[in-house]
């Protein structure tokens, strides 16, 4: 029997929303306060939920150790406190959390069993949230 | 179509224990949930129904309803008891999260159909506001 298992983590990260392919003014207009030149950060809550059927034996979807170790070696451990901006992942991409939100759903899907990651979730704040899912 | 949410919480004690298996792979499988002596959480339940407004009423479903549906078919029987000992759907399942939204639907699903309209569409129940379990029907 399918089910669904979510877990939430978060980190803390800077980034500037900036790109080349618009001029300086340009940038501004478009990203308003978030085009400032140093950046700024955020507490990213990341909600990450995951599929498959329960197993008879545990009653469990997935092995929450397992799960907590795949997020924490491909997305904390990389992004928390660090400026995204200057990751690789986005050296030709701005950080925007709806950039975010796929990277993060595409480490994951690498680095878990095929077809177990359904959906995540990156709220940037508490106002707003970015949602990318296994269906596209 | 409509999807309409309700919330409500619940306090319930449980372990994680499989009868088939010796003490030391429950202990290290299950690790803290393993404590024989049980511990408890604030659990937040959400019922998720879908369908057209009623053309009278505006109503998905009267949510007054919902509410005493959960309250008579969910509440009365996991509310302030021990899951493992006292609900019987987990005397041979384990109640973990995932079991106890699959559990959560068996005991509404057949409710809110009978009622006609609505269907139910979602269970997601919250042990932790970090962790919480989906179960949306079907295999």
């Amino acid at each position: 029997m399918k089910a669904y298992f979510g877990r939430r983590y978060m980190l803390s990260a800077s980034h500037r929303l900036n790109t080349q392919a618009l001029s300086a003014e340009e940038n501004r207009a478009a990203y308003g306060k978030c085009n400032n030149e140093h950046g700024h950060g955020h507490n990213y809550f990341v909600e990450v939920l995951v599929g498959g059927a329960v197993a008879d034996e545990t009653g469990m979807v997935v092995d929450l150790v397992a799960l907590d170790d795949t997020v924490r070696t491909r997305v904390l451990d990389r992004f928390d406190h660090a400026n995204l901006n200057l990751d690789p992942r986005f050296a030709d991409r701005v950080p925007t959390t709806e950039n975010f939100c796929r990277s993060i759903f595409a480490l994951l899907q690498d680095g878990l069993p095929a077809g177990e990651l359904e959906h995540v979730r990156v709220e940037e704040t508490e106002n707003n949230f970015f949602e990318c899912s296994a269906r596209g | 179509m409509i999807f309409l949410t309700r919330r409500a919480t619940f306090s319930a004690s449980h372990y994680y224990w499989n009868d088939s298996w010796p003490a030391e792979k429950n202990e290290r499988v299950f690790g803290r949930c393993a404590n024989r002596n049980g511990h408890g959480h604030n659990y937040t339940l959400e019922v998720t129904v879908a369908g057209e407004p009623d053309p009278v009423t505006g109503f998905v479903v009267d949510l007054k309803w919902l509410k005493d549906v959960m309250e008579r078919e969910v509440l009365a029987a996991y509310d302030h008891k021990h899951l493992n000992l006292d609900v019987p759907e987990f005397k041979n399942a384990i109640p973990t999260t995932e079991n106890i939204a699959i559990a959560v639907w068996k005991r509404l699903e057949p409710v809110v159909t009978a009622a006609g309209g609505a269907r139910l569409s979602r269970i997601r129940i919250y042990e932790t506001p970090e962790i919480f379990a989906e179960y949306r029907g079907g295999a």
